[in-house]
């Protein structure tokens, strides 16, 4: 599929209308792709399709159940539908249809889960998603991707569409700060992303928390600290060697997410990390068991922890502790 | 096209063997849920003896029509026509409910060939089986999808989410049934949650609604044969029906929405099934 979306597209186009003119130049050779939103076709930019496929389209009004178990049906008849709403009506109003009608019977629904964290701030904690990534990775059949930027999410629309099942793609409102300015060449479900690499601690990161750990990296290298980066955009299946190399070689692991740090990304690496049998230095940087303020997007990262000063001082805290450069763990747990 | 006298009385036939399988399920499985699967059965059996074009070597077939039991928990109702028809075997309706069986209360699709969604958790059925029928529209195909929702279901939201829809789209190649058989699993519908005016409320939706006998095949077949007729609206056709019909010490109580049967109540409900077709085909012959 010769798409070519460039970082400079990135910078015109939000990461919603960076997916949507992917899905239409793919739906343009596969006539299985189907959309569907439930009164967000502008929100969630999938209003580009409609308006390149209005006969492939299906606006259900306000009703987010409907629209999944619509979806289920139309995939159980070969199409792909995409749905489209934003992440925290997909993960909680609508999530008996998601778990029952889709994951339950594995139909290829790809699922497009917009507004995800706190990415719109302001509207409060009836619209931020900061529980999502917990819910959805316990799903069992279902593909969870984080993208961190419009040509990641890109990245992830062609695999959903791979993939045979069901997948939720969690990407933010608006734009995202580019970390792929040069586009990506090989997105593997299950295989995260090394933007950075560096052994004295590692960053293990997903959606816009990605960026946040990039700068933290640069910066922090400047003070002689190697971090290392992670972009763990497949949350489930998880790429666990990749976590398990990283505590191994960094033996300091720092997790960050626009999302409660029960259960999420933070979450799920902590029981690779407990059932790996070695010990670290361990911080989930997220959302620490509230609900959020409202705000700027930019300004909750920060409230929260996760923008590019709240990693660094979590790392130098995480240096601060001091594990054995040997291989012998038994001395240590 | 009305229904010979040969064919109603084919189909009483059929329905008896399939009630008399419903009642051998439940005595296998050690309980069950016998009053809804004994209302809804007239109605399946017209279906697909009759109305459904399917295919019995393949229940894939793309172009078949489909079927979705959106009351899930009539599974043991369904399950009987799937093993009459072939889709499982016979024998296998003996291990209903039991550890490692792949039938189970909820028929499960990815399990049970000729289920074309697994249902249980209620509400959902109407507005996967519009998206079947959507899916029809878009690929050009013109098979016909039919879902029976359960009285109580209509409680759910979520029903009216997918009638709301159903009637905005003048989506005429879904049939919509829905089986009133007044009772619910705490007790009778108008006393746990009111529905009537019923078929008001469908109407209200955009629905060309009627209400038929549920244990007359002629009544639901003409209804059938005028919901296909209507290009200007969807149809729901409510099937006024008796919870536990053809039991007699089920008939009509609440109470069986889910009970056990031991081998004294199989005998006397084989015993009251006998009567009850002895009667209806009675009936069809003086006609």
């Amino acid at each position: 599929m010769g798409i070519a979306y460039t970082s400079l597209d990135t910078t015109k186009l939000s990461t919603a209308e960076v997916y949507a003119h992917t899905l239409c130049e793919i739906a343009q050779e596969d006539p299985r792709i189907v959309t569907l939103t439930a009164d967000l076709a502008k929100s969630t930019k999938i209003g580009v399709f409609q308006e390149k496929f209005p006969e492939r389209f299906v606006n259900l009004g306000i009703a987010e159940q409907n629209m999944f178990g619509i979806a289920a049906g139309m995939a159980a008849c070969g199409l792909i539908p995409f749905t489209c709403t934003f992440a925290i009506f997909n993960s909680c109003r609508a999530l008996d249809q998601v778990h029952t009608d889709i994951c339950y019977q594995n139909l290829n629904v790809k699922m497009i889960a917009s507004h995800a964290g706190t990415s719109f701030g302001q509207a409060g904690s009836t619209h931020h998603a900061t529980e999502d990534i917990a819910i959805m990775r316990t799903m069992a059949n279902l593909v969870v991707l984080v993208p961190a930027d419009g040509q990641e999410a890109a990245a992830a629309v062609r695999a959903a569409i791979e993939h045979q099942g069901p997948v939720y793609i969690r990407i933010n409102r608006g734009f995202d700060q580019v970390v792929y300015p040069q586009g990506i060449e090989d997105f593997q479900i299950g295989k995260a992303n090394l933007l950075k690499d560096g052994s004295d601690l590692c960053f293990i990161v997903c959606g816009s928390a990605v960026f946040s750990a990039l700068q933290a990296a640069r910066e922090l290298e400047a003070e002689g600290i190697k971090a290392r980066v992670l972009d763990m955009h497949s949350i489930k299946p998880l790429d666990k060697e990749t976590i398990r190399k990283a505590v191994h070689d960094t033996r300091r692991i720092i997790t960050a997410e626009d999302h409660t740090v029960v259960g999420g990304l933070g979450g799920a690496v902590a029981e690779v990390i407990a059932e790996s049998g070695m010990g670290c230095a361990f911080r989930r940087l997220g959302i620490q068991d509230t609900f959020s303020p409202i705000g700027y997007h930019e300004d909750l990262m920060s409230i929260h922890g996760i923008d590019t000063n709240g990693l660094i001082t979590a790392a130098r805290e995480a240096l601060k502790m001091d594990f054995e450069e040997d291989d012998d763990w038994a001395d240590e747990v | 096209m009305q229904l010979s006298r040969e064919k109603l009385i084919a189909l009483e036939n059929k329905a008896h063997e399939l009630r008399r399988s419903i009642v051998d399920t439940v005595y296998h499985a050690g309980s069950g849920h016998l009053g809804g699967a004994l209302s809804m059965i007239d109605a399946v059996t017209l279906l697909y003896y009759h109305r459904m074009n399917i295919d019995r070597a393949n229940p894939k077939w793309p172009e078949r029509d489909r079927f979705i039991m959106s009351k899930g928990h009539a599974g043991i109702g369904f399950v009987t026509v799937l093993a009459d028809l072939g889709y499982i075997d016979r024998e296998d309706l003996k291990t209903f409910n039991l550890t490692g069986s792949k039938l189970g209360i909820h028929l499960d699709a990815t399990r049970v060939p000729g289920v074309d969604a697994s249902t249980g958790s209620l509400g959902h059925g109407l507005s996967i089986a519009l998206g079947m029928a959507i899916a029809a529209r878009m690929t050009g195909k013109d098979y016909i999808t039919y879902c029976l929702l359960g009285d109580g279901e209509c409680n759910e939201g979520a029903v009216w989410e997918a009638a709301m829809a159903t009637g905005s789209r003048r989506q005429t190649n879904l049939i919509t049934l829905v089986d009133r058989n007044h009772a619910m699993l705490d007790g009778n519908t108008e006393d746990v949650m009111k529905l009537e005016p019923f078929q008001d409320k469908w109407t209200a939706f955009g629905f060309h609604a009627q209400t038929v006998n549920g244990h007359d095949f002629a009544a639901i077949d003409r209804a059938i044969g005028e919901a296909l007729a209507r290009k200007d609206k969807p149809s729901c056709i409510i099937l006024d029906t008796v919870k536990g019909a053809g039991v007699d010490f089920a008939a009509g109580d609440f109470r069986w929405h889910y009970g056990a049967i031991n081998e004294e109540l199989a005998a006397k409900a084989n015993e009251s099934l006998e009567k009850y077709h002895r009667e209806r085909v009675a009936a069809l012959e003086g006609a």
